[in-house]
């Protein structure tokens, strides 16, 4: 053991110092913390350790004499000893540091009770100064407590008098307020007097003063009013107005009138001026305007865009600015009541109403004062901004529905241009017509070959031209539906205005004014002049196209472009079909009729004004023969311009064929000529009819050039038989009328369908001329009739 | 024989007769005087000779059964000729086209009538006691050189003092008592004017048909605008009548050989629009001076609304008179000019129509 602590010198030391330390019962935390000692105070137990509290010498040496050898034991008792030496050395020095420290206590002892006395003495001292502050003090408090109190009363009777002054400089600083313009200050003063002045009234000074007031706010209130009423007032400053109007105890309601009535002259310009802008564009003189000559010239209108604008900026954003302080004012409140709100609500929406009215109806003024451009753009440009900005009102206003009315004066404002473009399409319609009527009469000039060349070319022109013209029309159309346009996509716009308005009051209403115009062709009587043939002939044959091709082209397009879907409730293709053909069919038979008429009419005229009783023996065929046969051929040319051929009844093609089986039927014909006379004509005429079928003089053709020529041929015919019964014939007459009807039964058979038709009615002609013939027997020799035809 | 002219006997009110002239330039011409039983469907036929021409037209007096003219032509001219049986007094005059009674007579031997020229309107007063005709009166109208007059009518009404005449497309209306023109229809149809006629039982009113295939109705006193216009027909139209009863009955013929009796209700006398429950019950009776017997075709008649009541078709040539019966209301006769004389009746459920 001696071994282990020589070998750590330092070890040693800290050992020493803590068994003192252990010796004075100092520290044991210090001692307790070290790992060693820990160690120590284990070991302490043992009885075995020499430094443990347990330590029992007789243990321990009778432990070291059993264990250890005899110089172990003798090393061991050299080692204690100098331990015991170490131990005594370290007593001896440690005594005497105590010593020292102890003596030097000592002293500081002395020291401190020296110190200590002579600061008790400051203490007492100290306490004898604040005992004396003490008496001091509560002499002085004793002495000002008589003031304090007065003083605070008299704060309190100042405070008073500030406010009394307040309220008696009050009526002085209202005024100034109103001088200056400091109506929200005053308005603050006056509310915050008032209830001091109410509960002071009944005494005289305070009710002069509460009276200055009351005459003061009156002022103040007439000046807001005022204000209030003045046009040049801005929105913000009415609300300030209406405000302090309410603060000052002012009823809503009245305000709420009084607002809206003053709103109203604002918007009442507004429209004035629309109204003024309406009468400039439509020309009117406008009284105001008149002694600024250069102002009226310089204003001749603004076009319907600007005019939009202007009602859109002016009027409707007003209105919206009304509205909203409106809401803000009257409304919004949290204050108010639900009845006032509601009352309130109703007025403007019965104001809002009344003037949105007014506004459309000048829009709507202006929307159909808008005839005359052609471009529309500008029009559904107008009508756009027209009823976007009425649905932003609506959202503003949400009880009313404006957008229903807009739309309405949009939808008409479409169908006004609908019909503004029938009308010019009927005016191009008509104009083609006096095209073609023109250049009808003008070549007629030129010569016939040019005429009748020309005629396919007018139709196709105007076909062509009155196409394009619809077609340009739905072109422009097109704008009003076009999908940045927002009315467009309204359903309610757009399916009436697409399917009724374009379709049907566009389309198929130009159709049926065409085909009425046309039917007005046949209905004149009498009047062959306004309507010249070939014209009937041309607008026959527009019809039958238009039945053919154009109706369903246009109507298709016209759906297409403007996405119809629903036809059903419309007119349908097969009406306008039969109601085209009708008209063709009229117009076609109607021409029929004049240029049989105008045949006719030579014929009867160049009978009736012949005395064929006296007349010579026939040389030639008369003059008048040739020249039906003549016209009849234009009248063949002109048709077969328009035309086709048509069917003949039989052995129609082959025309070469033709001229021998004419002459072999009239081989066939001739003896009965010869003899039926001398028989008994009227009982061969009888059978001869029996067996033939009646003839309908003046009955429908077909479209078809044989079937047309057929029917003039027929009533030229039949005229002149009619005529022939009417006079009385000579020999030579009779022999003429045999040589005039011969000739046209060599020229005529080949433009009718059926030739025996002509047959028939020539062989009637010279039967009854046979009949007013006062001579038996003067029928002319065949061979010379055929004769005096080829010569002739 | 071809025959163009028709009459009935118009003094007659107890047995259906009609006067029938025939036209032939080399036969000798007749006068046939017809009388018609209705209940047994019986023709009796008396035939006067007619030496002097081929008859262009005919008239019988309104008040004496015995009298009527015929205005014929002679080879060269027309003439007009009053007889009983004897020819008395020849009035020759060139041109005559009509001649037409007054339906009133002023005493009983005396009956004014009226001669319509090409050119001029010559009043007479025909004496049958002493077979005289005293010319009274007469006036040259003037005119362009090509229109002639074509027909001409007494207007019954106003105490007998005016007629009408169609001049080419025009129709002229004549006081007698001044001889002057009171009234002019300027183009009333697009071609000539072949016949008119008044409405016996309504002033003013007037029917006019011509070569346009057309019927119009006017009112004298508004000559502007026609009232009606009816197209029932294919060819001119030749002649138009009323039934003397029952003035919504107008009967037309036309060189369509077609015979045509319409309903202008619209128009007429009677109170328009009362009720009159259908019949289909149809009667006629057709009769037939050639002797052939023909099957009659006839549409089935309508309410009673203006329309065509009937169109008959037996005639095979132009139908150039046709005239109802002065005795019995619902009967007429229609005369084409193949000779052939047809008598019909209206269809019976028309005639309840307008009975009851």
């Amino acid at each position: 053991m001696a071994s282990k602590y020589n070998e750590n010198g330092g070890m040693e030391e800290r050992q020493r110092r803590r068994d003192l330390k252990m010796y004075y019962g100092l520290e044991n935390g210090e001692i307790e913390a070290e790992g060693s000692v820990q160690h120590a105070m284990i070991n302490s137990t043992d009885p075995c350790n020499l430094d443990g509290a347990n330590f029992q010498p007789q243990t321990y040496l009778s432990k070291l004499i059993q264990e250890r050898s005899l110089t172990e034991l003798m090393d061991e008792e050299q080692k204690m000893v100098k331990d015991i030496r170490g131990l005594d050395s370290d007593m001896q020095t440690l005594v005497y540091e105590n010593y020292n420290k102890f003596i030097s206590a000592t002293d500081t002892i002395r020291k401190m009770k020296n110190d200590f006395r002579k600061m008790e003495d400051e203490m007492d001292h100290l306490a004898s100064n604040m005992s004396a502050i003490t008496d001091f003090s509560a002499s002085i408090s004793g002495t000002l407590q008589d003031r304090r109190q007065q003083i605070t009363k008299l704060a309190g009777v100042h405070s008073l008098l500030k406010k009394l002054q307040f309220l008696f400089e009050l009526p002085a600083r209202l005024n100034k307020c109103i001088e200056m313009e400091a109506y929200v200050q005053a308005v603050r003063y006056y509310t915050k007097a008032q209830r001091v002045l109410h509960q002071y009234d009944h005494m005289p000074s305070f009710q002069g003063i509460h009276a200055d007031c009351e005459s003061i706010i009156k002022q103040l209130r007439m000046k807001l009013m005022e204000r209030f009423r003045q046009k040049e007032s801005t929105a913000k400053q009415l609300t300030e107005c209406v405000d302090l109007l309410t603060q000052l105890g002012e009823p809503a309601e009245s305000l709420c009138d009084e607002f809206l009535s003053h709103a109203k002259q604002k918007l009442d310009e507004d429209l004035e001026e629309m109204q003024t802008q309406i009468k400039l564009y439509s020309g009117e003189p406008t009284p105001g305007h008149e002694q600024r000559p250069s102002h009226a010239y310089m204003n001749t209108g603004m076009d319907v865009l600007e005019f939009v604008d202007l009602g859109c900026n002016g009027f409707l954003s007003n209105m919206c600015l009304v509205i909203a302080s409106y809401n803000d004012m009257f409304m919004n409140r949290t204050v108010t009541d639900e009845s006032l709100d509601t009352i309130a609500l109703r007025k403007l929406v019965l104001f809002v109403n009344e003037l949105m009215e007014q506004y459309f109806n000048s829009v709507r003024q202006r929307v159909q004062l808008e005839k005359e451009t052609g471009d529309n753009t500008i029009l559904v440009r107008a009508l756009d901004r027209f009823h976007r900005r009425l649905q932003a009102m609506n959202k503003l206003l949400p009880d009313t529905d404006f957008s229903r009315a807009g739309t309405e004066i949009v939808s008409r404002g479409a169908r006004d241009r609908v019909s503004h473009y029938l009308q010019s399409l009927k005016q191009h319609f008509s104009d083609c017509l006096t095209d073609i009527r023109q250049n009808l009469a003008a070549p007629r000039l030129v010569g016939k070959q040019d005429n009748t060349a020309r005629l396919s070319e007018l139709l196709a022109n105007m076909q062509s031209s009155v196409v394009e013209q619809i077609k340009s029309v739905l072109g422009n159309l097109q704008a009003f539906i076009a999908p940045d346009i927002t009315f467009a996509m309204k359903p309610y716009f757009r399916g009436p205005f697409c399917s009724q308005d374009v379709r049907e009051g566009l389309v198929v209403a130009f159709i049926k004014h065409i085909c009425i115009n046309c039917n007005d062709f046949c209905e004149v009587p009498g009047d062959k002049t306004t309507s010249p043939p070939a014209l009937l002939m041309i607008l026959s044959r527009f019809c039958i196209d238009l039945e053919n091709a154009s109706i369903s082209y246009l109507l298709s397009l016209a759906e297409e472009q403007f996405m119809v879907e629903d036809i059903t409730p419309l007119t349908t293709t097969t009406e306008l079909f039969a109601m085209a053909k009708d008209t063709g069919q009229r117009l076609l038979n109607h021409y029929v009729k004049v240029q049989g008429l105008t045949i006719s009419q030579m014929l009867r005229k160049s009978v009736e004004t012949r005395d064929w009783l006296t007349t010579i023996e026939p040389r030639n065929v008369r003059a008048v023969m040739k020249r039906v046969v003549e016209d009849i051929t234009a009248i063949d040319m002109q048709v077969g311009q328009l035309y086709e051929e048509g069917v003949r009844k039989e052995r129609s093609s082959d025309s070469s064929r033709r001229t021998h089986a004419l002459s072999a039927s009239q081989q066939n014909r001739r003896p009965q000529w010869n003899y039926a006379p001398s028989v008994d004509n009227s009982l061969m005429s009888n059978i001869q009819k029996l067996f033939s079928e009646k003839i309908e003089i003046f009955s429908a053709v077909e479209f078809s050039k044989v079937s047309v020529l057929t029917g003039i041929v027929k009533i030229s015919l039949k005229t002149f038989l009619e005529c022939v019964r009417l006079r009385t014939f000579g020999k030579y007459g009779l022999q003429q009328i045999q040589v005039d009807t011969h000739y046209l039964q060599l020229y005529l058979w080949r433009f009718v369908s059926d030739e025996n038709l002509v047959q028939v009615l020539l062989d009637e002609i010279v039967c009854s001329a046979v009949h007013r013939c006062v001579t038996d027997k003067a029928m002319m020799e065949p061979s010379v009739i055929d004769l005096i035809c080829e010569r002739g | 024989m071809q025959a163009r002219s028709l009459c009935a006997q118009e003094a007659e009110t107890e047995s259906i007769r009609f006067l029938v002239g025939t036209q032939s330039l080399r036969a000798e011409n007749q006068v046939h005087f017809i009388d018609f039983d209705d209940e047994n469907s019986i023709i009796k036929k008396t035939i006067f000779r007619h030496r002097d021409g081929e008859i262009w037209n005919m008239s019988a007096s309104t008040f004496d059964s015995s009298l009527f003219t015929t205005c014929f032509n002679k080879t060269s001219y027309t003439s007009n000729e009053s007889l009983e049986s004897p020819l008395s007094d020849e009035l020759s005059f060139f041109n005559i086209v009509t001649i037409a009674f007054n339906t009133e007579a002023p005493a009983l031997d005396k009956s004014p009538s009226v001669g319509i020229c090409e050119d001029r309107l010559i009043c007479w007063d025909l004496n049958t006691a002493s077979s005289s005709a005293k010319v009274t009166n007469s006036k040259n109208m003037e005119g362009r050189s090509h229109s002639k007059t074509i027909s001409g009518r007494w207007n019954p009404h106003h105490n007998c003092q005016q007629v009408a005449t169609a001049v080419d497309t025009a129709v002229k209306g004549w006081d007698l008592r001044t001889m002057s023109q009171v009234y002019q229809i300027e183009s009333a149809h697009s071609q000539l004017v072949r016949d008119l006629d008044f409405n016996p039982n309504k002033q003013y009113y007037l029917a006019t048909c011509g070569d346009d295939c057309r019927i119009k109705f006017w009112d004298t006193r508004n000559l502007g605008q026609p009232l009606k216009i009816l197209s029932e027909h294919s060819h001119w139209v030749w002649s138009v009548r009323f039934n003397r009863f029952h003035d919504q009955l107008v009967l037309t013929s036309s060189s369509d050989s077609r015979v045509v009796l319409n309903s202008v209700v619209s128009l007429s006398s009677e109170p328009y629009g009362h009720l009159v429950d259908n019949d289909d019950d149809e009667g006629n009776n057709e009769e037939r001076e050639g002797g052939d017997e023909d099957s009659l075709k006839e549409e089935s008649q309508e309410p009673l609304k203006d329309g065509v009541i009937a169109t008959y078709e037996e005639h095979e040539d132009s139908v150039y008179a046709a005239d109802w019966s002065s005795a019995d209301p619902w009967t007429f006769a229609s005369l084409s000019y193949d000779g052939r004389l047809v008598i019909n009746h209206v269809p019976r459920s028309e005639k309840y129509k307008i009975l009851l």
